[in-house]
């Protein structure tokens, strides 16, 4: 399906100007591949970036080309909705390192026009933010109304406020963290191992051949979203419930309902995301620390941001990107004497509550987006 | 909606433009007056729904309990504390009072008088503990743990060295004279400052 994938036609800008990543290496140019909605005013003061999740996109609120679901965030960005299109034009890019458009290991050689694959350069967070910051430049946008994001997403706004602080008024980070932890590490190293372990892999060059990773992607994905919901979650949804059977086959079908539930997620991914790009992105979140410049003071990467208006939600049953993290944040924020506001919201869905019907967020979201500030 | 009394005097008597921590800010409905007046306006509240809905209203609260995390911001980091109506749920107020004064210079904090003639005669008489407009909750489940009186509060800041530079004594929510306060105010405000 990788081939299909890599079909599909994004827009896209590809800005000739070199980008220094964190590691040391550059590229030479970068392609970014991104979505718009609602009207950018005269003076264009009314944009808000979204950072999408690690497996997101930049279709926030339109159909995914792959697959034709709705967008991601459709139930809270659109015209009237909390994040009010009406109102401001909302930016949303794929990130760099993945697999929408935007250079990643699927992207040619400058050289060769053959896929990168793993000679594509390992990138980080905050790689991704001076990557938006590029499309910003070229369109013209100076300052951001507000940066939004989930997860990853709320890493890169914690990122975009740590680098470009004077490039935006307010910063709404949902269910995420300043740092990953051990056990957010491992969980990605499981993944990645799956990948990798795959023949199909081929080392990261099986685009244009006729295989690709598709059972390690799948395992990958399944153990990750095992991570997104709470154990409540799971078992109020599926228990020990069996799949269309009345009793045990005593095989290894899959016999309850989680199981096919599980698998038919890890297989429905591998439609709309590519291995590689789950490998460096998983990456990119494992090197995340913005304290890690700063000796460890985690106040250390917010001392330019204290005009920044900071709004931090976690879950209650998020242990992916526990309550502790975002209240470290807060707590290094105050520290600065940064404005930041902070809430733990009860939700039965775990860490993925940030995309689900979750009332309580949507007028966060409002309140924190409003004209009040 | 009128904000309530003690909550108005509180209003009026931050100066413009000074930077203040609401602490047991509800759902911000101070932190919106001070705003409307030009003061930057922080919150602790300890409530998620109460959170959830200051920042609706596009203050910045943060979820947190005031016996705990007021130690998370710096000293001086606020012109002003305050402290309303809360004191006397805390774990030990005397330590919460040092908080304060140690993130503010000057700080605010409003209580219900203990000793008001209202509350002695229901316990002279009734020889139960009062449950009374502004402490309207059964001994069992109430959130006021200590009880405190003008006069208790007073010995408090003095022991603690803590100077009062101004005094509002309040009676069904109207300003009631000093003299007697003991008795008549039903609840007080302080201003205090190290």
């Amino acid at each position: 399906m990788a081939s299909l994938l890599h079909d599909i036609q994004h827009d896209s800008v590809t800005i000739p100007v070199p980008l220094p990543l964190d590691s040391g290496q550059v590229l030479g140019s970068v392609t970014i591949a991104w979505q718009s909605y609602g009207a950018l005013n005269a003076d264009k003061s009314n944009a808000v970036l979204i950072c999408h999740a690690l497996t997101g996109d930049q279709y926030v609120a339109s159909d995914h080309p792959a697959t034709g679901k709705p967008g991601w965030w459709a139930r809270m960005v659109g015209p009237g909705k909390p994040i009010d299109t009406d109102r401001f034009h909302v930016i949303c890019a794929n990130v760099l390192g993945s697999c929408m458009g935007t250079s990643g290991p699927a992207s040619p050689d400058a050289a060769t026009g053959a896929p990168l694959g793993m000679a594509f350069p390992v990138i980080t967070i905050t790689d991704m933010v001076r990557a938006q910051a590029m499309l910003l430049d070229h369109l013209g946008i100076a300052r951001l109304h507000a940066v939004v994001g989930g997860s990853m997403g709320g890493m890169q706004t914690l990122a975009w406020a740590a680098t470009y602080p004077e490039r935006l008024g307010s910063a709404l980070v949902i269910a995420s963290a300043a740092r990953h932890s051990a056990q957010n590490i491992a969980f990605h190293e499981v993944g990645r191992q799956a990948i990798m372990a795959d023949p199909d892999w081929q080392d990261g060059q099986y685009y244009g051949s006729a295989r690709a990773p598709t059972k390690g992607l799948a395992v990958a994905r399944m153990a990750a979203h095992i991570t997104y919901l709470s154990e409540e979650g799971l078992t109020e949804k599926f228990g020990r419930r069996l799949q269309a059977r009345d009793i045990k086959s005593f095989g290894f079908d899959a016999d309850f309902q989680i199981e096919s539930y599980l698998r038919h997620q890890g297989l429905a991914f591998t439609d709309r995301f590519d291995a590689n790009a789950y490998l460096y992105i998983t990456r990119a979140m494992d090197y995340f620390d913005l304290a890690d410049p700063h000796d460890g003071r985690l106040a250390g990467a917010f001392a330019g941001s204290k005009d920044v208006r900071f709004t931090l939600v976690s879950f209650d049953t998020d242990w992916l990107y526990p309550t502790s993290e975002s209240r470290r944040v807060v707590q290094a924020l105050q520290s600065v004497g940064a404005a930041a506001s902070f809430v733990e919201l009860s939700a039965p869905f775990g860490h993925d509550s940030f995309l689900l019907d979750v009332p309580a967020l949507d007028r966060l979201v409002a309140g924190a987006l409003g004209s009040g500030f | 909606m009128a904000l309530r009394p003690d909550l108005a005097i509180i209003a009026d008597a931050v100066p413009a433009a000074s930077r203040v921590l609401d602490v047991g800010c509800g759902d911000g409905e101070l932190m919106v007056a001070l705003r409307n007046k030009g003061v930057d306006a922080r919150g602790l509240e300890i409530d998620a729904a109460n959170v959830t809905a200051a920042i609706a209203r596009g203050q910045s609260v943060v979820q947190g309990d005031a016996n705990r995390d007021l130690a998370d911001y710096p000293d001086d980091a606020f012109d002003y504390a305050i402290l309303s109506q809360t004191l006397q749920t805390t774990e030990r107020p005397d330590r919460v009072v040092d908080e304060l004064l140690r993130i503010a210079p000057r700080a605010f904090v409003s209580f219900p008088n203990f000793a008001h003639w209202r509350i002695r005669l229901a316990l002279l008489w009734g020889g139960r503990m009062p449950v009374t407009r502004l402490l309207p909750v059964a001994w069992y489940e109430t959130p006021n743990i200590h009880h405190v009186t003008v006069s208790d509060f007073r010995d408090l800041v003095r022991d603690k060295g803590i100077a009062v530079e101004r005094v509002w004594h309040l009676s069904g929510d109207r300003p009631t004279s000093d003299a007697a306060a003991s008795w008549r105010a039903e609840h007080a405000i302080f201003l205090i400052s190290r």
